[in-house]
């Protein structure tokens, strides 16, 4: 992964974040992402991401499950070892619903869940880059991805004076990479520059 | 809020289209009466009176079913059905009105000694069948009216109550005190109406009136399948006077967020619906013992075996698919179309559960069957017309009317 330089703003308070996100935009910067310490509703609307397509990915898996399930048994119980079970024709579809449920409900769950974790880029043994520390307990940190052409300073004040009570710029890896955090580095060990 | 369109006014053309599918309805009813209903042959009879009985039962239950939907969400303290809570409470208002009908419907049947309808009503064979003296307790003409009045007429009462309640929130505005004993007095008085509805649609009453048509034959799972087949076509109607009263340009405050939640409502309860339609018979399938089979011989392999296998299209295929996507239960076109096909789909799951145990030799769905329809179609859009024209839309000072307003999914 490449490191890119970004400019950091942190804000305190959800009324003064979405005015600010929507000026940003409309100044024509790419946000990078929005931390916040909890779920904003309406957020991903104001930061104009696009909707998820994490349930298309669950159908697919879903689907996939069922079929696995129907041509697996269908093939062992009536090609590769027919059994005959209390008198039941060997293509006996209603006592195959349930498996063909379950393997729907745990492939569905299993790969969505997976999905997740990749599209956020989580997992075990890998660490992203965290803008600020303050983002998990009480600060929106808005991230801002620049160009070449972007001057920051210019940036930093049009931060601050949407109200932006901290800004900084860093030069920061945006994606993912093997590492762990309790061995290499305390995120939370940063010296922390307290709002005023 | 001054600028809010709360006072429903009945438009001519719905009075109109009322009265014209309950004449219709009315004209079905009497011709039936008289060639049927009071025909000395008892085939005809029993097709005349199951046909009365299923769709009474079936347009008691799903009213009844918006109590319950009210009911639900306010325990669990559920504050986005609050800018349209004012038409479950209106589809609710038709309980007693129809309570009454299924009420007379049953004890004429009863009474009457239908008992190629009841098949436990005919004493003499009761004493001869040890299965049946068995199940006497139950099953006998005493029980039967005293559990049935004391359904209909706690299911009315307690409903009212919950209506009565929620008129306060349409007085004046509440200070902290008098919301939170508002909002306690509501749970109350909910939680009561749950628990009835649980020992009625829960368990008894679908036993009582509708499966004891097999005597013989019992299942635990009938209930909840008759519950959740009334719920999912009741949702299905609040959602269509949702979308209607938002054509008329009413419910300014309702939006695609509480659609949408009405829509997963449908799809979710569709699904568990078909849950319940699987269990039953899936377990009954593995068995195939005689006496359970029976009830299922003659819907999956005679004459019922398009209408059974058609609704199981209807009620999950179609839910399913259609319904799963986001766009879809926002989508107002849509979730009509849904609602539309899923009333109808349950009503023809009502058909075949008495029906199919009635007159299992031919599938009898012809004018009788949709005159009566037509009556309670027309019967239940002119009162709940007349019950929404005469509150406001929307309680103005319930303390939960801001949380709704504001509801996003």
């Amino acid at each position: 992964m490449a490191k890119k330089k970004f400019v950091v703003g942190c804000f305190d308070d959800e009324a003064v974040l979405f005015p600010a996100v929507k000026k940003v935009r409309t100044a024509g910067y790419k946000i990078h992402d929005v931390y916040t310490p909890f779920a904003v509703h309406g957020l991903d609307h104001a930061m104009g991401l696009r909707e998820t397509s994490l349930h298309t990915a669950g159908f697919i898996y879903g689907i996939t499950g069922t079929a696995t399930a129907l041509s697996s048994i269908s093939w062992i119980f009536t090609k590769d070892w027919p059994l005959n079970i209390g008198g039941k024709p060997h293509f006996a579809l209603p006592a195959w619903i349930p498996i063909m449920f379950e393997l729907t409900v745990l492939f569905a769950a299993v790969g969505m869940v997976l999905t997740f974790c990749y599209l956020c880029q989580l997992a075990p043994f890998v660490k992203k880059h965290h803008f600020h520390a303050r983002a998990t307990d009480d600060l929106f940190v808005m991230v801002i991805e620049c160009t070449d052409k972007t001057n920051t300073d210019d940036l930093q004040a049009f931060l601050t004076s949407n109200g932006a009570l901290e800004t900084k710029v860093e030069v920061a890896e945006d994606g993912w990479w093997l590492g762990r955090y309790d061995k290499d580095e305390m995120p939370f060990e940063e010296k922390q520059i307290v709002a005023a | 809020m001054a600028s809010l369109r709360t006072q429903f006014e009945v438009p001519g053309k719905m009075k109109t289209w009322s009265y014209a599918l309950i004449g219709l309805g009315l004209a079905a009813l009497l011709y039936g009466m008289f060639t049927k209903g009071f025909s000395s042959d008892e085939h005809e009879q029993v097709h005349f009176w199951g046909t009365l009985m299923y769709n009474t039962i079936f347009w008691t239950l799903i009213c009844n079913a918006s109590m319950f939907f009210i009911s639900v969400t306010t325990l669990a303290q559920a504050g986005f059905t609050q800018t349209f809570r004012r038409i479950p409470e209106a589809i609710s208002t038709l309980v007693p009105i129809f309570g009454a009908i299924t009420f007379a419907v049953l004890l004429y049947i009863v009474f009457g000694h239908k008992h190629h309808i009841y098949h436990w009503l005919d004493t003499e064979a009761v004493a001869a069948d040890p299965i049946l003296k068995g199940k006497a307790g139950f099953l006998n003409p005493t029980f039967f009216v005293i559990w049935t009045t004391l359904t209909i007429a706690l299911w009315s009462f307690l409903g009212w109550r919950i209506r009565k309640l929620n008129d306060e929130a349409d007085a004046g505005p509440m200070d902290r005190e008098t919301s939170e004993k508002f909002i306690h007095r509501g749970t109350v008085r909910t939680a009561m109406f749950t628990v009835w509805f649980g020992l009625t649609v829960g368990s008894t009453v679908p036993w009582l009136w509708m499966m004891s048509i097999d005597a013989h034959w019992y299942s635990t799972m009938y209930s909840w399948y008759t519950f959740v087949s009334s719920f999912v076509a009741g949702m299905s109607l609040i959602a269509l006077w949702v979308i209607y009263l938002k054509n008329k340009g009413y419910l300014e405050l309702t939006s695609q967020e509480h659609l949408h939640d009405i829509g997963k409502f449908m799809f979710a309860f569709s699904i568990f619906w078909t849950y319940l339609w699987f269990s039953q018979y899936m377990l009954i399938w593995y068995a195939n013992i005689p006496e359970e089979t029976v009830y299922f011989k003659h819907r999956t392999q005679g004459a019922y075996k398009g209408i059974f296998f058609f609704n199981l299209i209807v009620n999950f295929l179609c839910p399913l698919l259609i319904l799963m996507k986001r766009s879809a239960k926002r989508n107002y076109t849509l979730v009509t179309f849904m609602a539309v096909l899923i009333i109808f789909g349950h009503w023809i799951d009502f058909y075949q559960m008495v029906m199919g145990s009635l007159m299992k030799e031919h599938v009898s769905l012809g004018w009788l069957d949709f005159g009566i329809l037509a009556f309670f179609v027309g019967a239940m859009i002119l009162f709940v017309g007349t019950a929404l024209s005469k509150k406001p839309l929307i309680a103005k000072y319930h303390p939960y009317l801001k949380e709704s307003v504001i509801h996003q999914v």
